[in-house]
């Protein structure tokens, strides 16, 4: 990005100009375009496909009616809630209360800056790309924790205590799981991990060796842990806190958090795709610049959007956990899991310096494997129901 | 906790998860129970009603004697007929037969009442108005003449085929247990 505005001032556009009002001018664009282009789309479309993936998972529906299938549902929520009245509770701490939901979404947002879409598409290839994702995201909890307290409410505060008390906690076994790939890449930066993996699936750090197998759904359940996402939504569990942190806020700011959330859906199945799913390598199939990021990016989207789809799937499956239940579970099994897999995957960097690509396709096909057996667990699921099949997604 | 426990602890997490994946994704690949009423329907939703069913009564005026039966036999008066007579013809006619939605209770009594089965329930219950006269169902739009049977039978065929009608509705449905005995027999 910035090589390319760099090229553009030295072609003589913008003279006159001071170089940093340049760089701001096109920083503040380029945060345009993003956020319009593709992350407000992208959250809006995941709400819709999530309720409707959920709905088939219940023998339901889900919404079909705004536009094709309901495809414009997102919209015609996000209007309903712009209309909608803010309300500030008397209360409430009005500054803060004001701020939180912008907190939340900054922090998810933030992250957009590191991702890469593809082998040139990426905002700032910085150097300690994995790094900044786990710091800013950290910043959700601060927005959460000031939703929580500004609304003087005992459903918030408790929600954003138990938020801040998960997210700290989970930031440990994804840490730990980030660093087992830091290890095996030797770089922090986002695109130095996908260059070190290649196309093929034995290239890809999930398959390296059991341990970084281990770590990815490690990784993947902390990561769901730190989005709020069901099984570990307890911030805002209906049944307990109302709607948790979110319990006073309504119209717009309302739908912040819910935007970040959906949004942050992405970001986790894109940090799952650069460190453990090769990224956006694609196998050497052309050579023409456009054509070939059009299928890097298209590679990257649909990784990353596969773990969008199996993180709506684990919310139709898996029951909310109870607070002493997701502690025990980070700390007495997710906690010393990720330790084994850091200092099983150092050991089996001593023992295989240059990689072991024998093993990494015996873990690949042991891959496959497992993922046969799922599917025979399906059908015998639908025999044993004898349901009446409906394969196609509309209805 | 022993080891031992620990190590199981995890698999059954694991295994149990597993399952439970499976169970829900073989739920994408089958039917939703949901019936989207009104517009995405296979067939029309009053084909699917039970056969007796009571709905919103409808009077056939063709056939209907103006004998207020049915006006008498209505516990809540719900039904409401006007008939005059015009004096050059010396014939009678309805001025209005008004059946109010809101107040009927879908007993039924007016339809056994009704000698001819002119009055019955219909397959019909979608009801919705924006105000509550527009649940009155005015049958008469214009003063029309009563029915008079004819001794030995109709002979107007289309008449008959309503007759027929009207005498088939009070022998199967219009009875007071409900066409029980009829079906049976």
């Amino acid at each position: 990005m910035q090589a390319y505005i760099d090229q553009l001032i030295q072609n003589g556009y913008f003279a006159g100009m001071p170089k940093e009002v340049v760089y701001a001018i096109a920083m503040v664009l380029a945060a345009f375009i993003v956020l319009s282009v593709f992350v407000a789309p992208l959250a809006g479309v995941t709400s819709w496909l999530e309720r409707r993936v959920w709905a088939r998972m219940q023998s339901r529906v889900g919404p079909n009616r705004v536009g094709p299938q309901g495809i414009l549902q997102w919209l015609a929520d996000g209007i309903k809630n712009l209309l909608k009245e803010d309300l500030i509770p008397s209360a409430a701490d009005a500054k803060l209360f004001s701020l939180a939901p912008y907190v939340v979404f900054m922090g998810f947002l933030c992250t957009f800056v590191v991702i890469p879409f593809g082998g040139t598409l990426i905002v700032a290839d910085l150097n300690i790309g994995i790094l900044y994702i786990l710091a800013v995201t950290s910043v959700v909890v601060v927005g959460i924790l000031m939703a929580g307290w500004a609304s003087n409410n005992k459903w918030s505060l408790l929600g954003g205590m138990r938020s801040a008390a998960q997210i700290v906690s989970y930031e440990i076994p994804a840490g730990l799981a980030v660093l087992t790939i830091v290890f095996l890449a030797g770089t922090l930066s986002m695109q130095g991990i996908i260059q070190a993996q290649g196309w093929a699936p034995w290239d890809w750090f999930l398959f390296s060796n059991p341990f970084t197998f281990a770590a990815f759904f490690l990784y993947f359940t902390a990561a769901l842990a730190e989005g709020n996402r069901t099984p570990f939504d307890i911030p805002e569990a209906e049944s307990e806190l109302v709607a948790g942190y979110v319990t006073e806020y309504s119209g717009m700011r309302f739908l912040f958090f819910f935007f970040a959330e959906w949004g942050n859906l992405y970001v986790i199945g894109a940090v799952a795709a650069t460190l453990f799913l090769g990224g956006w390598q694609v196998p050497p199939v052309t050579s023409d610049p456009i054509l070939l990021g059009a299928l890097q990016f298209v590679v990257f989207f649909l990784k990353a959007y596969l773990w969008v789809f199996i993180a709506m799937w684990v919310r139709a499956t898996l029951p909310r956990v109870r607070v002493d239940q997701l502690m025990a579970l980070c700390w007495k099994y997710m906690v010393p899991l990720s330790f084994v897999c850091l200092l099983g995957t150092v050991s089996w960097m001593l023992a295989f310096p240059k990689g072991n690509q024998f093993f990494s396709i015996v873990m690949f096909v042991f891959g496959l494997l497992v993922l046969g057996y799922f599917f025979t667990r399906v059908l015998f699921q639908l025999r044993h129901a004898r349901p009446e099949l409906y394969f196609k997604p509309h209805i | 906790m022993s080891v031992k426990g620990y190590i199981k602890d995890i698999t059954d997490t694991v295994a149990s998860v597993f399952e439970g994946m499976a169970i829900t994704f073989s739920h994408l690949v089958r039917r939703p129970m949901t019936i989207q009423y009104p517009d995405k329907i296979p067939v029309p939703i009053q084909e699917t009603l039970p056969r007796r069913y009571r709905g919103i009564l409808e009077v056939d005026l063709d056939i209907c004697t103006g004998c207020l039966a049915c006006e008498r036999d209505c516990p809540i008066t719900c039904i409401t007929i006007g008939i005059e007579m015009e004096k050059e013809t010396k014939q009678r006619k309805f001025t209005h037969f008004d059946i109010d939605v809101c107040k009927c209770m879908y007993c039924g009594l007016c339809s056994e009442a009704c000698p001819t089965g002119a009055i019955r329930h219909s397959q019909e219950f979608e009801g919705a108005s924006y105000n509550p006269a527009g649940l009155v169902r005015h049958f008469v739009t214009e003063p029309s003449a009563l029915y008079k049977p004819k001794k030995g039978g109709e002979t107007d065929p289309k008449l008959a085929a309503k007759a027929d009608t009207g005498q088939k509705y009070l022998d199967e449905f219009a009875t007071p247990d409900g066409g029980a005995a009829a079906e049976e027999g």
